[in-house]
């Protein structure tokens, strides 16, 4: 599903040339829920960046479900985005003046679907992550636990290849993160492939292989047994 | 792109800081209200000023005869000359592009002796040789009885056709006037018609009290021979007056064994091109406008790019967000144009209709108040309407297109990062 070849990335701070990623390869099958681990500066959301093609490497090759990824202009990469990938992020990043089901629905709506399938679909995936009673409450009117998983509905509404999860449970007390990886595992039960970035060891050892970043480079990369999620709760 | 999903998306983000948006918009309603304004207010002094001319034939001008100033052909200067009746004949006979050429003679003046009696009513008023055409230049309403003919023309007749002002001075109330007889400088005419004048600007008292006669009877009466005192001459339409005139000096020197570069020997008013200088006026009147609306509108559509920028600063992160599901750059930089376009189209829509409103009560007041000297009618037409519509338009354009720019410039990566 995913296959990265040496990849480099660096950042340049004025003078400072910041070298981040020195050479990473790696490569995920479908269906897999991979955890990607590192202290801070590790470069572990650069990588995560890169896969989400918001960010792009220096050198490598990428490529994702068979589509190399490289030299793209900001209109293919939005297309790519939304047909790919589904992104869910530690501040949640819901649009605060739309509507639960409305947030669920933009990947939708930036696929050109009409209004009323949209909605038909976004209710839809609300109500697999259990907010169909919610539909039409804003963001600021949910607790942080409902908020990730409008964003977890936001982000498999396009139907997407790969779902990536930056530090998905870094807002939410203990309880609260482990109903979130509950959801998630079970999405991954269906067959969705699913990056997790944390630094969180409880939270990696709820996944199936954990991906040990530091200095740029992968120091660890082993498959575990999976911790679920629902002994916790 | 104008789907409902795109309207919502515009209302709401325009309706979420609703009393900025209105201030906003405001600037953008001031601006091109004073447009309208200014455009229906040169208006109303253009069509105030242009109702003093009437419906006078304008494509017209005046030639009278002056002192000779230049010796040819063994001629001295400063001998006199007058026109005569050959002259008319051979400029309408040369010149074929002139619609009337009506020669004119005249008796009495502004503030001259009382030369007209009836009974025992006397007046002093101005009295015209003319031909029948003359009605065609000076448009006058005949009140009663007729105009002038050609039948008086060739029989000489001597009847009178008198302004209401002149019946008012000569008869009483009520009283038969037609078929009467008025004695002009001694000599009896009869009473055939009278007429009145539609002017605005308080002459047409002046203007009724005139007395029309047959030119030729006129000539004959008051013993002028052939002369003519001066002619009123109107081009046909599509010719200018202002450029067939010297031809029509040209034969009178000729005819008159003036020298060629004599121009103080005819004397002429154009009407034409008082007529141009006049429209020439308010063309630039109407250039001020437009300049000064312009500007202040410019004000306004700075104020609207202005908040542009500061709601692509403030939704930096929404744009990263939308990016991120997918939104091309297109997608983003439509959405902050259509929202200025809108935002400056909705608040000049509402500038226009304010305009259009006080134009309305304004001329109620006028049409209540009768009529103000050199003003009548203020008004806008549709045609400034939609140059004001494409103004705003493109404006509107305008101003989202740096906030646009700077939205797209957004990286998602950067409006996604955590601080």
């Amino acid at each position: 599903m995913i296959a990265i070849k040496d990849l480099h990335k660096s950042y340049t701070m004025g003078s400072n040339s910041l070298h981040v990623l020195k050479g990473i390869n790696f490569s995920v099958e479908e269906g897999e829920l991979v955890s990607i681990m590192g202290s801070s500066g590790s470069g572990k959301s650069t990588l995560l960046n890169i896969l989400g093609m918001l960010d792009e490497a220096d050198s490598g090759t990428y490529t994702l479900d068979g589509t190399p990824i490289k030299n793209l202009n900001e209109k293919i990469a939005a297309r790519y985005r939304n047909k790919f990938l589904g992104f869910i992020f530690q501040s949640f990043n819901l649009i605060n003046y739309k509507s639960a089901l409305d947030n669920v629905g933009m990947p939708l709506y930036y696929q050109g679907m009409k209004r009323a399938e949209r909605t038909d679909k976004a209710m839809a995936y609300l109500e697999k992550v259990g907010l169909a009673n919610w539909a039409h409450h804003m963001p600021n009117e949910l607790s942080g636990g409902q908020k990730q998983r409008v964003a977890i509905a936001r982000a498999l509404a396009s139907d997407p290849k790969v779902l990536l999860a930056d530090e998905p449970t870094g807002a939410l007390d203990t309880k609260t993160s482990y109903e979130v990886m509950e959801l998630i595992q079970g999405i991954n039960d269906e067959g969705k492939t699913i990056l997790v970035v944390t630094h969180e060891d409880d939270i990696a050892h709820m996944t199936k292989r954990i991906v040990n970043l530091k200095d740029g480079l992968i120091i660890d990369d082993t498959k575990i047994n999976q911790v679920r999620a629902a002994s916790h709760v | 792109m104008f789907s409902k999903d795109s309207w919502d998306e515009i209302i709401e983000a325009l309706s979420r800081n609703w009393f900025r948006t209105a201030l906003t918009a405001f600037g953008v309603l001031w601006g091109i209200f004073i447009l309208v304004i200014l455009l229906a207010a040169g208006k109303g002094l253009e069509n105030g000023v242009k109702k003093d001319f009437g419906n006078i034939a304008t494509n017209s001008m005046f030639m009278w005869t002056q002192t000779i100033s230049k010796p040819y052909k063994g001629l001295p200067k400063g001998r006199r000359f007058s026109y005569d009746l050959d002259d008319v004949a051979a400029i309408k006979q040369s010149m074929p592009e002139l619609r009337f050429v009506s020669p004119r003679n005249q008796l009495g003046g502004f503030g001259g002796a009382n030369n007209v009696v009836r009974g025992i009513n006397t007046g002093a008023f101005n009295v015209y040789g003319d031909y029948p055409e003359y009605i065609e230049q000076q448009p006058m309403y005949i009140t009663s009885g007729r105009f002038l003919n050609y039948g008086d023309i060739e029989a000489r007749r001597k009847v009178a056709v008198i302004g209401e002002g002149v019946r008012n001075a000569l008869y009483d109330k009520g009283e038969d006037f037609i078929g009467t007889y008025i004695k002009i400088n001694g000599v009896n005419f009869m009473v055939v018609g009278t007429y009145a004048v539609v002017a605005s600007n308080g002459d047409s008292e002046e203007e009724q009290k005139q007395i029309y006669v047959p030119f030729t009877a006129f000539s004959q009466a008051f013993n002028m021979g052939n002369d003519v005192g001066w002619m009123a001459i109107t081009a046909k339409d599509g010719y200018s007056i202002t450029q067939l005139k010297t031809k029509v000096f040209d034969i009178i020197k000729t005819r008159h064994s003036i020298h060629p570069e004599d121009d103080r020997a005819i004397g002429n008013f154009d009407l034409y091109e008082q007529y141009q200088k006049v429209d020439g006026l308010f063309i630039a009147l109407k250039a001020v406008a437009y300049f000064v609306g312009i500007l202040v509108l410019l004000s306004g559509i700075i104020g609207i790019s202005n908040i542009m920028l500061i709601v692509v600063k403030e939704r930096t992160k929404e744009i990263g967000i939308r990016r991120a599901l997918g939104a091309s750059p297109w997608s983003i930089r439509s959405q902050i144009l259509t929202e200025s376009v809108f935002l400056t189209l909705i608040s000049g829509m509402a500038g226009i209709s304010l305009g259009a409103l006080v134009i309305y009560v304004l001329n109620k007041i006028l049409d209540a108040n009768g009529p103000v000297e050199m003003f009548s009618n203020p008004s806008v037409d549709l045609s400034t309407i939609l140059i004001a519509l494409f103004i705003l338009i493109s404006s509107g354009l305008l101003a989202g297109f740096i906030p646009a720019q700077n939205a797209i410039k957004v990286k998602p990566i950067d409006a996604l990062r955590d601080e």
